[in-house]
């Protein structure tokens, strides 16, 4: 495991398999994704402990999570399996914490769980 | 990540949110790119600046920053959206100038020198060989690297940012060493500027970080940069080193058949409506030899070049630009071909241009068709 971005979060889980273009298929507004050929279509990520492998797409998706944060629609914290800088640099940001695990963990991890992070503890990722 | 006791406060936030945020983006980019720590950087020179790339979200993030951030070290900045001096001769609506305004004025608030050009190489002094600066711009990381003598990685708008508010950066990849993954063997024979934008266009997509190259012969300033931009437009290399490299290095040959296939890819117009020059912008040498190939000739149809605001002051006072305005030129400072919203398709089908970076975003983001043409060509055939 490796923290991106430190912080602190409390929520329940919203996990895909599909990565996520934060450039164009997410609504600022309101944290919906609007990708119709996306596992999320039509879900909200606002308040959730976003669990998926990575970002794709063009690094100006960064300004996206900026601006969903500044809506109050974002994420609470984004767990990744592979570092990507648009997730890492978009959450540095908008100071949302990232961290990135094993695949393995990745399928530990089910859509709808209660889970806290916090990087100051030994357990970066608690499951109730 | 080792931080330094400063830096460790800087990201707790004891000097302000600014600096514990570019902190953070420099922490998060440490560690997904697994840099050890920071460096020191000498120059940050920023991408994000074009209304048309970073849109609603990108301009109110800055202007919400502009209010307290001060960049730190020389910090250049990319061309904008359009040249102030004659968008009103361009149909370009009111919100895009508006907005693009307020991306100017917050960066010009935060201290940058206001140089909007892809080409910072050119117009401004080199640091001493060995020298980190941090380059979000794909070709001049590219040339700074493989031409002069600097060391960057291919920055993002972001990381870029947080080196000029900081003057740090992490210290991974190109910063470090290279290792090519592949030899290029340049076999095309008598290339053209034309030919080494797609060797570039080639090399971005089979490099990792850094390439070999062999068998160049002596470019010129066009050639070269021609070949940085193509480069930068389709892939994550940003060095190129000149030579065989070991022999432990997979070697692939750059002929024909390989140049054909990048030409297929981005040619997809038998002709242009207008014609396009600069991308990268040209600089000074480049408008020199174009007035003298001009000399006694007009363009048939529009031609826009692009150029940095000072080389076109330049050329004004020597005297080129208005044997380029005499030619049928539209003289364009502090923007680019790439990502223009003065060419769009409702208005212009094709455009003709000898830039492999200025096709490739012609074609993905403006829409249009693209007509590949060397200068040599588009002189004999555009112009009488």
């Amino acid at each position: 495991m490796k923290v991106l971005v430190a912080g602190q979060a409390k929520g329940p889980v919203i996990k895909t398999n599909h990565p996520i273009n934060f450039l164009g298929t997410v609504d600022k507004k309101s944290g919906i994704i609007s990708d119709k050929n996306h596992e999320l279509y039509n879900k909200s990520i606002k308040d959730s402990i976003l669990v998926f492998p990575s970002g794709i797409g063009s690094s100006v998706g960064a300004y996206t999570i900026y601006s969903l944060k500044s809506n109050l629609t974002a994420p609470l914290a984004m767990i990744c399996t592979k570092a990507d800088l648009t997730v890492a640099t978009g959450c540095a940001l908008a100071n949302i914490p990232v961290i990135i695990i094993s695949n393995e963990e990745f399928q530990k991890i089910n859509d709808g769980m209660n889970c806290s992070v916090d990087t100051n503890s030994q357990n970066l990722i608690h499951y109730e | 990540m080792e931080l330094t006791r400063d830096e460790e406060l800087s990201l707790k936030g004891e000097h302000g949110e600014i600096l514990q945020m570019a902190y953070r983006i420099l922490v998060a980019t440490g560690e997904a790119t697994d840099a050890e720590k920071l460096v020191p950087v000498e120059w940050s020179h920023l991408s994000g600046v074009n209304y048309n790339t970073i849109g609603d979200a990108g301009e109110e993030f800055l202007s919400q920053i502009s209010r307290e951030a001060k960049v730190k070290i020389r910090t250049t900045v990319n061309p904008m959206g359009f040249d102030f001096d004659n968008v009103q001769n361009y149909d370009l609506d009111d919100n895009f100038i508006s907005k693009q305004l307020s991306i100017k004025n917050s960066y010009e608030k935060m201290g940058v020198i206001p140089s909007f050009s892809c080409i910072p190489y050119e117009i401004f002094d080199i640091p001493k060989s060995g020298t980190q600066v941090s380059f979000a711009e794909s070709n001049a990381a590219i040339h700074a690297n493989s031409y002069d003598g600097l060391k960057t990685n291919k920055e993002s708008a972001f990381s870029a940012l947080a080196s000029a508010l900081t003057g740090k950066s992490p210290f991974s990849s190109l910063r470090k060493n290279d290792e090519p993954n592949v030899t290029i063997k340049m076999k095309i024979e008598n290339p053209n500027e034309l030919s080494y934008g797609m060797l570039g266009f080639f090399a971005g997509k089979v490099g990792n970080t850094s390439v070999n190259i062999s068998g160049l012969g002596t470019l010129d300033k066009r050639q070269s940069k021609a070949m940085c931009g193509g480069m930068g437009t389709s892939g994550t290399c940003a060095k190129i080193i000149f030579g065989d490299g070991s022999s432990e290095c997979e070697e692939i040959d750059f002929d024909k058949k390989e140049m054909q296939t990048i030409f297929d890819e981005l040619n997809t117009s038998e002709k242009g409506d207008l014609i396009t020059l600069g991308s990268p912008q040209l600089g000074l040498d480049e408008i020199s030899d174009l007035t003298a190939k001009l000399k006694g000739r007009s363009f048939k149809k529009r031609c826009m070049i692009f150029t940095p605001r000072t080389v076109k002051e330049q050329a004004r006072k020597i005297g080129y630009l208005n044997e380029l305005e005499r030619a049928g030129c539209e003289i364009l400072s502090d923007c680019c071909t790439c990502l223009s919203p003065l060419i769009n398709k409702e208005s212009v089908d094709s455009v003709t241009t000898n830039s492999i970076k200025g096709a490739f975003y012609l074609k993905n983001s403006n829409g249009v068709g693209v007509n590949l043409k060397s200068l040599l060509d588009i002189i004999e055939d555009e112009t009488n």
